[in-house]
């Protein structure tokens, strides 16, 4: 290829935070692949190398403004490992849960209400002016209302585990430096049923927008695929710790139950050079049957059952939609994020009525251990912590698989999908670029441009002929 | 032992014995001059000039000027505060420090005087230099990303614990703190109960394996800004000084 013809992605373009999205035609002029150039956190090693490991915790947060609280609880768990804990006390253990479901809550109620309901409540194809935060608050305003206010409500569950909203302290290797406070417990008990009540109808509308759309959603952005998520070792969902269980596109076991610090045995992550970002794959499967989803998709496709009663019985109904097998469809992420939020604001709820929640048995120590892994659900997916640590306390190396880099593969399936189905010659349309905005979000990709509050994704497509010749590049910008 | 005398601070008389520094005194009233190398344990240095005056309009370090009868010392004023800032700021230019993964945030006395001072945006180009991390010591650590280069340990060592664990080395933007065997921390006779372990006022001498432990809202700064506790010294005078009828305050002074 010569290198007039090569694509080159300007880190500019990156640092703007735009999805930059190409199209390579094949010699007939059909499309034959689309990939989407994300983010990755480049340079991360350096940074932390030869910094002290229980630093990371903390440092880890500055990588991801989306997900500090993930980046915080899973180095939190690989330092555990470091300082040879593998069981925390019990309050430890539920401060940090509930830290964790309370992050959860407000990142998948802010998706949800800023960045998806406006595509569901006034459909794709609606003028981009109105189809934005502002235009939902317009047009339903106690949703738009209950959206802040549980945002707000997670937001605060963060707050009394971690000390601040962003950037908190609150886990440490060993365990957690506070519990709650009777004062923070009983205010935030006070506010359960409300919040429950919005989660709930929240899975409503996003169950009702994909049954009454199902038709479309089983075409739009659909295929089949692997799914990875944690689990309990009997089978039930679980956001914070578990063992690695990978499920086929009908639903047969692939990876049954591996100890989370096992990953590098079981997972490969592929460079290619076109991306910024490695490409995971299950190693027995290859990297071309191996590649998987993550996410809430993916956890209702590995668990068997919901702990907490609500959400079981919504997981219930989802499973039946989607015929009681892994489901396919990109756009049935939003109803299982709101299964998610249920989930947590019930498991946030029990928590909040357990004494272990104002303990004061923080910590615990033992014999240090040269490396460690951490694996949490994050609401986008699985996430990897992975460190070496020196004798003199410091960090050798680190490797992190974050859940955009897991779900690489999919979105890329999901652009070329819709691609598929909407790109007629090389024109760019409103229409493409509306249809490839909303399989992407369906992902809630670690994109900073899936930040934007207003819900309108800077975004580049670039259509290429087979030699890699830019035909038309469409952009709209945020 | 010859008499105490009178001098004013911002316009406020300031009992001083002879020979007492103008920070000393003005601490003993209640008055707090910013400062950072200073520390009462140890002997001043009158490195960082945070603690710029003005005595009869003549700047000077109030933690080396001995107070002088009748003085007329300027310091809580617009242009001192902006000089004052202006060094903090330099010191957070010349060095790295990322506050929000640092466990001395918070208990950090460079953040907490640049709350105070009310430094927002940094003004200076920062200098990005790289500095190196000391962790071969198995119970402290010295990350010089985040030295200024105050002294406190220097002083400590030699003068509290008796040893010569730290000095420095370099000059100008080179300037480092070093250890006295010129080597790694571990080939000296630092000991974890070192006065000089816990004495530095920022986050480049620490306890391994200590990091985010205290939790936010329990940190040092977490309650009251820096040099709150000086002036409820001075509180705590006039609130007994109210309860006493007036004039006892300055008998607390007058006794010692
Ligand atoms: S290491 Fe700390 S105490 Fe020593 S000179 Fe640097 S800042 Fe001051
Ligand atoms: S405190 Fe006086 S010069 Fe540093």
């Amino acid at each position: 290829m010569s290198t007039t013809r090569r694509v080159v992605i300007e880190p500019l373009t990156r640092v703007e935070g735009h999805g930059k999205v190409t199209i390579r035609l094949d010699s007939a002029g059909e499309v034959e692949s689309a990939r989407l150039h994300v983010v990755e956190f480049r340079g991360f090693e350096r940074f932390i190398q030869g910094r002290p490991y229980w630093e990371m915790p903390v440092a880890v947060q500055r990588l991801c403004g989306i997900c500090p609280v993930s980046h915080h609880l899973a180095a939190a768990k690989a330092m555990d490992g470091i300082v040879g804990v593998d069981e925390l006390t019990p309050t430890a253990e539920k401060v940090r849960r509930l830290m964790h479901y309370g992050q959860i809550f407000q990142s998948h109620a802010l998706h949800f209400f800023h960045l998806s309901s406006p595509d569901l409540l006034f459909g794709f194809d609606s003028d981009p002016a109105t189809r934005n935060v502002i235009g939902v608050a317009g047009a339903f305003p106690e949703l738009a209302r209950q959206g802040i206010l549980m945002r707000k409500y997670g937001q605060e569950v963060i707050q009394a585990t971690a000390g601040k909203k962003v950037h908190g302290t609150g886990a440490i290797p060993g365990g957690v430096n506070r519990s709650l406070t009777s004062a923070e417990r009983v205010e935030l008990a006070a506010d359960i049923p409300r919040q429950k009540r919005w989660a709930a109808e929240a899975v409503a509308i996003a169950r009702d927008y994909t049954l009454e759309n199902l038709a479309f959603a089983t075409e739009f952005a659909a295929f089949p695929s692997n799914h990875l998520g944690l689990v309990r070792p009997d089978g039930t969902f679980d956001l914070y710790d578990g063992v690695l269980r990978a499920v086929d596109e009908s639903g047969e076991k692939i990876l049954n139950d591996v100890e989370a610090g096992r990953y590098a045995d079981v997972l490969v992550e592929e460079v290619r050079p076109w991306s910024y970002m490695k490409f995971p794959f299950l190693r027995e499967l290859g990297p071309h049957k191996g590649w998987y989803r993550v996410g809430p998709l993916a956890r209702l496709a590995v668990c068997e059952r919901i702990a907490t009663p609500e959400a079981e019985a919504a997981r219930v109904q989802f499973d039946e939609a989607m015929g009681g097998r892994p489901g396919t469809m990109s756009l049935a992420y939003h109803w299982a994020r709101m299964i998610e939020t249920l989930s947590a604001i019930e498991e946030i709820e029990q928590l909040l009525d357990d004494p272990d929640i104002e303990g004061d048995d923080l910590v615990r120590k033992g014999e240090r251990r040269p490396e460690s892994v951490g694996v949490i659900e994050a609401p986008r997916g699985t996430l990897f912590h992975h460190y070496v640590v020196a004798d003199d306390d410091t960090v050798m190396r680190a490797n992190l698989i974050v859940s955009t880099t897991s779900n690489n593969e999919p979105m890329n399936r999901a652009v070329e999908s819709v691609a598929k189905k909407f790109l007629t010659g090389t024109e760019i349309t409103e229409g493409l670029l509306n249809h490839v905005e909303v399989a992407i979000r369906a992902y809630d990709p670690c994109l900073s441009c899936a930040t934007h509050a207003l819900g309108k994704m800077p975004l580049v497509i670039e259509i290429q002929d087979a030699g890699g010749r830019t035909l038309a590049e469409g952009k709209r910008n945020s | 032992m010859s008499e105490s005398f009178t001098f004013y601070i911002d316009g406020v008389p300031v009992e001083a014995a002879p020979g007492m520094t103008i920070l000393d005194a003005a601490q003993a009233a209640g008055i707090w001059i910013p400062r950072l190398c200073w520390h009462e344990e140890l002997e001043p240095f009158g490195g960082c000039r945070v603690c710029t005056v003005k005595m009869n309009g003549r700047s000077c370090a109030a933690c080396t000027q001995p107070a002088e009868p009748e003085s007329v010392v300027e310091n809580d004023s617009v242009a001192l505060r902006e000089w004052r800032k202006a060094l903090v700021e330099l010191l957070f230019a010349e060095g790295n420090h990322f506050c929000m993964a640092c466990e001395k945030s918070g208990s950090c006395e460079l953040q907490a005087l640049a709350y105070r001072l009310g430094i927002a945006a940094p003004r200076f180009e920062h200098r990005w230099q790289a500095r190196e991390v000391d962790a071969s010591h198995a119970d402290v650590l010295i990350d010089r990303n985040r030295c200024i280069l105050c002294a406190r340990c220097v002083r400590a060592s030699r003068d509290l614990d008796g040893k010569n664990v730290f000095g420095f080395t370099g000059r100008g933007p080179e300037r480092r703190v070093a250890v006295n065997s010129d080597a790694r921390l571990r080939d000296t006779d630092l000991d974890v109960s070192d006065r000089a372990v816990d004495i530095c006022p920022v986050g480049a001498i620490i306890r391994k394996g200590v990091g985010f432990t205290v939790p936010i809202g329990a940190r040092r700064y977490d309650g009251a800004p820096i040099g709150s506790d000086v002036e409820s010294a001075n509180d705590e005078l006039e609130s007994a000084n109210e309860h006493t009828e007036g004039g006892a305050a300055a008998t607390v002074r007058q006794e010692e």
